[in-house]
């Protein structure tokens, strides 16, 4: 027997096995596509914001950026030297040296300073929001499951909020603009961001609560009942608690929507800028009906409402990446909390 | 059975058995059921005339039953032949599945209908408890899937709830094998293992009834063995009800059997008859194994 004789086994070059591989390397470079795409996008905020957020000597973090407002950035030159200072600083530093005081200085807006209140306005927003989603979407999601009969009337709600999830964030936010701002009078407030932002991600939560729901065993149901248990004893104790792992899952999801959304609350709770944090506030009442700084919307302000240059860019990209650190840590506490009920319902 | 005839009732104190859960002075759960339960050899459970359908499909024609106190009765028949919707009518758990209706006759267990309008289907289904044919132990621990039941009724004295969980467990003779895990989760066990739980857990309640959806279907000779063991040991206690696809099962722990085909009732006599001397051709030909 020669060596190039085939055995029973030999493989052939054959058109089923080229199209295998060509499908195979398909499916490979589009996953890759995706990754490359992924890394160009973190990449680049990351780069570009990484000199804003850190810098070079300790702490290595910049935290004027994490716990200052935003000010107007001033460059000048003085002595012959080209100094940068933030609006304060500037203040202060013509009042120390009196030859200061006529120099000639270029200012750049919201270019120093920090973006502490958009933080804050940021976290504000998605809990608020999320707790309204989860409530809401949550009983509607048991009473479409568990209670309501199929019918023509649960195949309208069904489809109205299959629908609702297709309407452009825009209009949730023209929808706020003119229900909460003005009909309800709430005018550009906490409040009125919360219940745009809920009723955008209502959709998706209850969509997957609903999955979450039917993902329970009907033995669970079945065995509680024959027990003598009441149909919401039964919801309470055996269904809702391990579905709801699933549901924050979903809701992870959620909140790096509600986060990032930019058009819902630009007309309902969104301002440029605001002096006075949220807890600055007369009455406890007020709190829910101030206006606050967000960071997606500051993005766009920073990048799109006020002139370019090289100073701008740095407030820009280091934004995008403290939004996306923001909605990573609200995103991780929701993964510990589900993780924890996982582990404490497991089945 | 006429001071019988309130057990079923929608009294006040049961209307709202959420209400009668939360408040600590629920009634004291056992102390109706010993003044109600039927002597043995009694009929406890008379279907009548009983026509049930899944929408339009008639699932049971005409049934006529007597079930009685302290027996076992077996259900037996080929895969849809309505068995176990009979014994799903029984707790009306059918009340679950849309579209379900019992069309005509009556079901009455101790002479109440458990189908007319004022019957709470909470109190029915405390008296009437059920095993399934799945395992379906609760994701908690063994205590808590023991003591569910009891704490829906407001118990919620430690040493009474120990108690009952130790009486229960050792009722479905799964104690020994148990009782130093009793907080571990009721998922951990072996089928045959859950199986007795959930049987344990049924009884736990004190019904007067105790359904079995093919109860050992999913288990192995051993574990089927041990269930059947258990099931001769609650014959005294219970009225059981079982349903099997297993003929050799229901000639062994059964003191009754009714055989269905096809939505009707065939034959329902004593077991050693049915097996031995079937009055009816088709059942003889289902027993000898000829068909099903």
């Amino acid at each position: 027997m020669n060596a190039s004789a085939a055995h029973l086994f030999q493989s052939q070059p054959n058109a089923a096995r080229r199209s295998e591989r060509a499908t195979f390397w398909l499916f490979r470079a589009a996953t890759y596509l995706v990754l490359a795409c992924g890394l160009g996008v973190f990449g680049t905020i990351f780069f570009k914001g990484a000199g804003t957020v850190f810098k070079a000597e300790a702490p290595f973090i910049n935290t004027t950026f994490f716990t200052e407002a935003p000010e107007s950035l001033y460059v000048f030159e003085y002595e012959g030297k080209k100094l940068e200072m933030g609006d304060r600083e500037f203040r202060a530093f013509k009042e120390k040296n009196p030859a200061a005081a006529n120099v000639k200085s270029e200012s750049y807006v919201y270019s120093a300073g920090g973006i502490f209140p958009c933080i804050v306005g940021t976290v504000l927003l998605v809990v608020g929001s999320m707790t309204i989603a989860l409530v809401l979407g949550v009983c509607a999601a048991i009473y479409l499951n568990e209670y309501a009969r199929d019918g023509l009337f649960i195949r309208f709600v069904r489809l109205a909020i299959l629908n609702l999830a297709g309407v452009p964030s825009i209009v949730f936010g023209l929808f706020g603009f003119g229900m909460f701002v003005i009909y309800f009078g709430w005018n550009v407030s906490l409040l009125a961001g919360w219940f745009t932002l809920a009723f955008m991600v209502l959709p998706v939560v209850i969509t997957a609560s609903e999955e979450s729901l039917k993902a329970v065993p009907k033995g669970f149901r079945e065995g509680s009942l024959a027990l003598g248990a009441t149909k919401w004893q039964t919801i309470r104790k055996n269904v809702v608690p391990y579905a709801l792992p699933g549901i924050l899952t979903s809701s992870i999801l959620g909140i790096a929507r509600v986060a990032g959304e930019t058009a819902p609350i630009m007309f309902t709770a969104a301002y440029v800028v605001r002096d006075k944090l949220p807890w600055d506030v007369a009455k406890a009442g007020d709190f829910f009906f101030q206006g606050v700084m967000a960071l997606p919307y500051h993005i766009y302000v920073v990048s799109a409402k006020i002139p370019q240059n090289d100073y701008t860019e740095r407030v820009q990209y280091g934004t995008a990446f403290v939004f996306l650190l923001v909605v990573a840590l609200i995103a991780a506490s929701s993964i510990i909390l589900r993780n924890k009920l996982r582990s404490r319902y497991k089945w | 059975m006429v001071t019988a005839a309130p057990i079923l009732m929608d009294t006040p104190s049961s209307a709202s058995a959420k209400s009668s859960a939360d408040k600590p002075t629920a009634r004291p759960l056992t102390a109706s059921v010993p003044s109600a339960a039927a002597p043995a050899g009694e009929t406890l459970v008379d279907i009548s005339n009983l026509d049930f359908f899944y929408n339009a499909t008639q699932a049971l024609h005409d049934i006529n039953l007597k079930i009685e106190a302290k027996k076992v009765t077996a259900f037996i028949g080929p895969s849809g032949c309505g068995k176990s919707t009979l014994l799903r009518c029984l707790n009306r758990m059918n009340d679950l599945i849309d579209g379900t209706r019992v069309a005509r006759g009556t079901i009455k267990i101790h002479g109440v209908d458990i189908y007319q309008s004022d019957v709470d289907v909470i109190e029915l289904r405390k008296r009437v408890g059920m095993v399934f044919q799945k395992s379906n132990p609760f994701p908690k621990s063994i205590y808590e899937n023991i003591t569910f039941g009891l704490r829906l009724q407001g118990m919620n004295d430690k040493a009474k709830l120990d108690e009952i969980v130790e009486k229960s467990l050792r009722g479905a003779a799964l104690w020994d094998e148990v009782k130093d895990r009793l907080d571990a989760s009721g998922l951990g066990l072996s089928g045959g293992q859950q199986q007795r739980l959930c049987i344990a857990r049924a009884i736990a309640v004190e019904p007067e009834v105790i359904l079995m959806d093919e109860p050992c279907s999913a288990l192995d000779p051993v574990a089927t063995a041990k269930v059947e063991e258990l099931i001769q040991e609650l014959r005294s206690r219970f009225t059981i009800i079982i349903v099997t696809h297993n003929m050799q099962q229901a000639a062994r722990c059964s003191d009754k059997t009714a055989f269905f085909y096809i939505g009707k009732l065939i034959e329902f006599a004593d077991t050693r008859d049915i097996f031995t001397k079937p009055a009816n051709a088709q059942t003889e030909a289902y027993v000898s194994g000829r068909f099903g």
